[in-house]
C-alpha cells in the first residue's frame, strides 16, 4: 500500500515533494523538523551515557586521568576543534543559500563543509596514529610511562591510565563515526542539489541535515577541554 | 522551513559568530595553560557552554524559529543529561562518607 | 506479497508487526515452560545448571526487548494512533517501515544467538562477567539488543511528531482519547532513555571486541557504572510497557461503562507524570550492589513518588464505572484483571521499595512475583484487552464473545496461580534465577508451575479462535461496541487513507452521553 496513487496530478498547490498524507508543505517542512530535533534528543543521550562513565572515572582518577590528557597533543586538538567549528560556519552558508535559492554556491559551502570534516578526521587519523606508536592503546600492549606535570615523583596507574584511553577512543571514535556518517549525508545533498532538487520553497533536507551536523560540532566543542584539556599546568 | 520562511540569517552575524567561535577557542587553549586549581575545568566548561549557545542559537536558527517545540525540546534533552550525570554522582561521589 | 513487505501503511505494518511479536510471545513462552519444568522437583535434573541460566536469559531477553516493549505501541499504537487523531498516516511512514525491518533484523540475529546455545549472564548482562568471562555471544545478543532499540526510539519519534503535528482539525490536547496520551508520554520515555541502554550496550561490544576497558575491574572499572547506565533505561522501560496498557484500559473502561473517564485531566498528565518520575528512580534496582547507602536513601524515597499517578489513574477508572452502565464483554474482563493484578503488583513494588524489606526480598521469588504482576497481569491482560475490542477494527470481524470470555477467565485463574505463590515463595527465602532449591518449597513451585500450564492454555486459546474468526467470524460494522472514538466512525478495517472524507472534530473525548443506543448484550 504505497501513497502513489493512479492519477498523479501535481497543482501549485500541490507540489511533487508534498507527500500525501500531508495537508501543506508548511506541515511537511514543520514535522520533518520536530523530528530531526527529536533524533539529536537521542544523540545527546547517546553520547551522554558515555559522558557518565567519563565523569565518574575523572573523579575518582583525577591525577592518572590528568597525566593521560596530557599525553595527548593539545595543538592538534586545537586545531581540530577550529576546523570543526570552521565546517559549521560554511554548513551554516551552505543553509543559507538554500534559503534564498542559490543553488551552486550551495554545492560549493556543501563541498568545503565536507573538505573540513575530512580534514578533521585526517587529523584524528593522525593522533590516533601517534597513540599507536607510543603504546597508548588499550590491549595487551599498553604501556604509560609519562609523567604527571608538577609531579615528578607520582607514578600514574597503568590501569587508569588505560581507563582514560579507553574513554578517550571510546568517545572521539563514536565522534568520528558520526562525521563519517554526516559526509556521508553531505554528499547525498551535493549530488541532490546537483540535480535541482532544492529551492526556496523546499530545502527540508539541507536545513535538517545541517542540525545534525552543528550538533556533531557541539559534541566536540564539549570533548576538547574534557578530554584535551584536564590539567595543562603544573598545579 | 516554515519557522524562518521569513527570517535570513544576516551574513554579518554568521561571520561574526563563526570569528567569536574561533576566538574563544584560542582563549581556552590559553586559559588551559594559566595555573588556576579547580577553576580551570570551570572556566573551560563555561566557556564550552558560551560556544555551544552561540551555535544553537545562530548556526541552527533557534533564536529565530517560530516553532514552539524547540526550545522545550531541547531543555528536555538537556535536564534529562543533567539527571542521569547528576544522580550517578549521587551514588558514586557520597560513597566515600559512610 | 511485496505489498506488504514494501508498504508504508501504518495498518499494515502494525499487523506485519503483530505477526513478528506474536512469534517472539512463543519464544518467550517456550523458555518460560522449560524454567517451569525444571523447577518442578528440587533438584536440578531436568537441565544442567549452565543451561538453566541460558534459559531465564533467553526468556528474559525475548519477553523484555522483543514483546513487553513493543507489543502494544507497535501493534496497538501504530494501528490506531494516525485512526484515533483523525491523521491520514503518521508523520514518518518509511521510518516506520523501516522500525519494523529493525525490529526482524533484531530478531533474526537473536534466533541466531538461541540457537548456537544462547547466553548466560541474565538479561541484565552485568559486567564484569558480560565483558570479561560469559561466552562470546554477549556481543551478538547485545547487538541485537541494540538494534531492537532504535526500532523502538523510531517509533516512538513517529508517535510524537504524529501527535503534534498530524491531529485533524478540532482535535485539541484535551480532546485526545487517553490511548494517545499515555502513547505521548511512552514515547518521551522510549527516546529519552533507549539511547542510553543503546552506548551501554555497545560499550560492553567494544570492551569485548576492542578491549575498550570501561567496566574492567582491572582498570579501576566500577560493575556499578554499567549498573547505572543500564537501569536508567530498564527502569523507564518498564513504564513504556505499562503507560500504553494503561491507555488501553481507560478505552475499555469507558466504553464499557458507557461513561467518559473521570478525572480526564488527571489521568492523561498522569501518563506525562509517570514518565518523568520514571526517570528519577532507576537505582532501586541496585539497594544491595554497593551502592553509597545515602544514595539509596535518596532513590528509595524518589520510588515511593511513582505510585501516586499510577494509584490516581486507579481511582480513577473505578469513579468512572460508578453509576456507568457497566457490561461485561471479553475486553471489559480483562480490563478488571488487569485492575486487580496491576494494583496487586504495584502495591508490591513499594514493599520492594521499601529499603529495609528489599535487603529481605530482594533477589528472590517475591520480585519475580511482583513484575510478573505488572507485566503479565498488567501488561498483558492490557494488551490481550484491547486486541479483543479492536480486534473487529482491525480485521473486520468478530471473534466469538462466548469463547473470548472464558480464555479471559483460564488466563486470570491461571495467572494467579502461577505467580501469587511466587511471592510466598520469595518471602520464605527462595532465590531467583536458581534452577533448583530446598524440598520445603516444592510444593509452592509445583502449583505455580500448574497455574503456568493453565496460563499457557489461556493464551493459546484466543490465538487459535482469533485466527478461526478471520474466516468464519460475524462480520464486523463500523462500530459495533458503539464506541466513541474516531477510529470508530470509519470502516473495519477501514480505507487505506483511513478516513474518506477528511474528518473535523467538535466532540469531547468519550462522548458517550451523545451515543444514545445501548450496546446489544453478547
Amino acid at each position: 500500500m504505497s501513497d502513489s496513487h493512479a492519477a498523479a496530478v501535481h497543482s501549485p498547490d500541490h507540489p511533487p515533494e508534498l507527500r500525501h498524507h500531508f495537508m501543506t508543505m508548511e506541515q511537511q517542512q514543520n514535522t520533518a523538523s520536530l523530528g530531526m530535533w527529536l533524533f539529536l534528543v537521542t544523540e545527546v543521550m547517546f553520547f551522554g551515557g558515555m559522558f557518565c562513565a567519563y565523569l565518574i572515572y575523572r573523579l575518582k582518577y583525577f591525577n592518572d586521568f590528568a597525566a593521560a590528557s596530557q599525553s595527548i597533543n593539545v595543538v592538534w586538538g586545537a586545531l581540530n576543534t577550529a576546523v570543526l567549528l570552521v565546517s559549521s560556519w560554511t554548513m551554516a552558508m551552505a543553509v543559507r543559500c538554500a534559503q534564498l535559492g542559490k543553488q551552486r554556491l550551495l554545492i560549493v559551502f556543501l563541498i568545503f563543509t565536507m573538505f573540513f570534516g575530512a580534514v578533521f578526521l585526517g587529523v584524528k587519523a593522525k593522533e590516533y596514529h601517534d597513540k599507536f606508536v607510543e603504546n597508548h592503546v588499550p590491549g595487551a600492549s599498553f604501556e604509560f610511562h609519562d609523567k604527571l606535570l608538577g609531579h615528578p615523583d607520582y607514578v600514574p596507574n597503568q590501569g587508569h591510565t588505560q581507563m582514560f584511553f579507553s574513554i578517550y577512543f571510546a568517545m572521539t571514535g563514536m565522534h568520528a563515526l558520526h562525521m563519517v556518517i554526516g559526509l556521508g549525508l553531505m554528499a547525498y545533498l551535493v549530488i541532490a542539489a546537483g540535480r535541482g532538487k532544492f529551492s526556496t520553497a523546499y530545502y527540508t533536507p539541507v536545513e535538517n541535515i545541517g542540525l545534525y551536523w552543528h550538533f556533531v560540532d557541539v559534541v566536540w566543542i564539549y570533548l576538547f577541554p574534557l578530554l584535551y584539556l584536564i590539567s595543562r599546568t603544573k598545579g | 522551513m516554515s519557522e524562518n520562511e521569513h527570517h535570513i540569517v544576516p551574513l554579518g552575524l554568521y561571520a561574526l559568530i563563526g570569528a567569536t567561535l574561533l576566538v574563544m577557542t584560542g582563549v581556552t587553549y590559553g586559559v588551559a595553560l594559566i595555573d588556576l586549581g579547580r577553576w580551570n575545568t570551570v572556566v573551560a566548561l563555561c566557556i564550552a557552554t558560551f560556544k555551544a549557545t552561540l551555535v544553537v542559537l545562530i548556526f541552527m536558527h533557534v533564536k529565530y524559529t517560530n516553532e514552539k517545540m524547540t526550545k522545550p525540546v531541547i531543555a528536555g534533552a538537556i535536564f534529562f543529561l543533567i539527571l542521569l550525570l547528576t544522580l550517578s554522582l549521587a551514588d558514586f561521589g557520597t560513597r566515600a562518607w559512610l | 506479497m511485496k505489498s506488504w513487505l514494501l508498504t508504508v501503511d501504518h495498518k499494515r505494518i502494525a499487523i506485519l508487526y503483530m505477526f513478528s511479536i506474536t512469534f517472539f510471545f512463543f519464544i518467550g513462552g517456550i523458555y518460560a515452560l522449560l524454567i517451569r519444568l525444571e523447577l518442578l522437583t528440587p533438584a536440578g535434573d531436568l537441565v544442567q545448571a549452565d543451561t538453566y541460566n541460558r534459559l531465564f536469559t533467553g526468556h528474559g531477553i525475548v519477553m523484555v526487548f522483543f514483546f513487553l516493549i513493543p507489543v502494544v505501541p507497535a501493534i496497538l499504537g501504530n494501528f490506531l494512533v494516525p485512526l484515533m487523531i483523525g491523521a491520514k498516516d503518521l508523520a514518518f511512514p518509511r521510518i516506520n517501515l523501516m522500525s519494523w525491518y529493525l525490529y526482524i533484523v533484531a530478531g533474526v540475529l537473536l534466533l541466531h544467538v538461541i540457537i548456537t546455545g544462547g547466553v548466560d549472564t541474565g538479561w541484565t548482562f552485568y559486567t564484569p562477567y558480560s565483558t570479561a568471562f560469559a561466552s562470546p555471544k554477549v556481543i551478538e545478543a547485545g547487538l541485537a539488543a541494540f538494534i531492537m532499540g532504535f526500532s523502538s526510539i523510531f517509533t516512538g519519534l513517529n508517535f510524537i511528531v504524529t501527535i503534534h503535528r498530524m491531529r485533524a482539525p478540532g482535535m485539541t490536547w484535551s480532546r485526545l482519547p487517553l490511548f494517545i496520551w499515555a502513547h505521548y508520554a511512552t514515547s518521551l520515555v522510549m527516546i529519552l532513555g533507549t539511547p542510553v541502554i543503546a552506548i551501554t550496550l555497545v560499550l560492553v561490544v567494544l570492551e569485548r571486541l576492542f578491549h575498550l576497558g570501561i567496566f574492567d575491574p582491572k582498570l579501576g572499572g566500577d560493575p556499578l557504572l554499567f549498573q547505572h547506565l543500564f537501569w536508567f533505561y530498564s527502569h523507564p522501560a518498564v513504564y513504556i510497557m505499562i503507560l500504553p496498557s494503561m491507555g488501553i484500559i481507560s478505552e475499555l473502561i469507558a466504553c464499557f461503562s458507557r461513561k467518559r473517564i473521570f478525572g480526564f485531566n488527571f489521568v492523561a498528565l498522569s501518563s506525562v507524570a509517570i514518565a518523568v518520575l520514571g526517570f528519577l528512580v532507576w537505582a532501586h534496582h541496585m539497594f544491595v550492589a554497593g551502592m553509597s547507602v545515602y544514595a539509596a536513601l535518596i532513590f528509595s524515597f524518589l520510588t515511593f513518588f511513582i505510585g501516586v499517578p499510577s494509584a490516581i489513574k486507579v481511582f480513577n477508572w473505578t469513579a468512572t464505572m460508578y453509576k456507568g452502565s457497566v457490561t461485561y464483554e471479553t475486553p471489559m474482563l480483562y480490563a478488571f484483571g488487569f485492575l486487580g493484578l496491576f494494583t496487586v503488583g504495584g502495591l508490591t513494588g513499594l514493599f520492594l521499595a521499601t529499603l529495609g524489606v528489599d535487603i529481605h526480598v530482594t533477589d528472590t521469588y517475591f520480585v519475580v512475583a511482583h513484575f510478573h504482576y505488572v507485566m503479565v497481569g498488567g501488561v498483558v491482560m492490557a494488551y490481550m484487552g484491547g486486541l479483543h475490542f479492536w480486534w473487529p477494527k482491525i480485521t473486520g470481524r468478530m471473534y466469538p464473545e462466548s469463547m473470548g470470555k472464558l480464555a479471559a477467565l483460564i488466563a486470570f485463574i491461571g495467572f494467579n496461580l502461577t505467580f501469587f505463590p511466587q511471592f510466598i515463595l520469595g518471602y520464605v527465602g527462595m532465590p531467583r534465577r536458581y534452577y533448583q532449591y530446598p524440598p520445603e518449597f516444592q510444593v509452592l513451585n509445583v502449583l505455580s508451575t500448574a497455574g503456568a500450564t493453565i496460563l499457557g492454555v489461556g493464551y493459546l486459546f484466543p490465538m487459535v479462535y482469533l485466527l478461526w474468526s478471520l474466516r468464519y467470524g460475524e462480520v464486523a460494522g463500523d462500530n459495533p461496541w458503539n464506541a466513541a472514538g474516531l477510529e470508530w466512525k470509519t470502516s473495519s478495517p477501514p480505507p487505506t487513507f483511513n478516513f474518506d472524507v477528511d474528518p473535523i472534530v467538535d466532540f469531547e473525548a468519550y462522548n458517550y452521553d451523545e451515543l444514545k443506543e445501548i450496546p446489544v448484550e453478547r
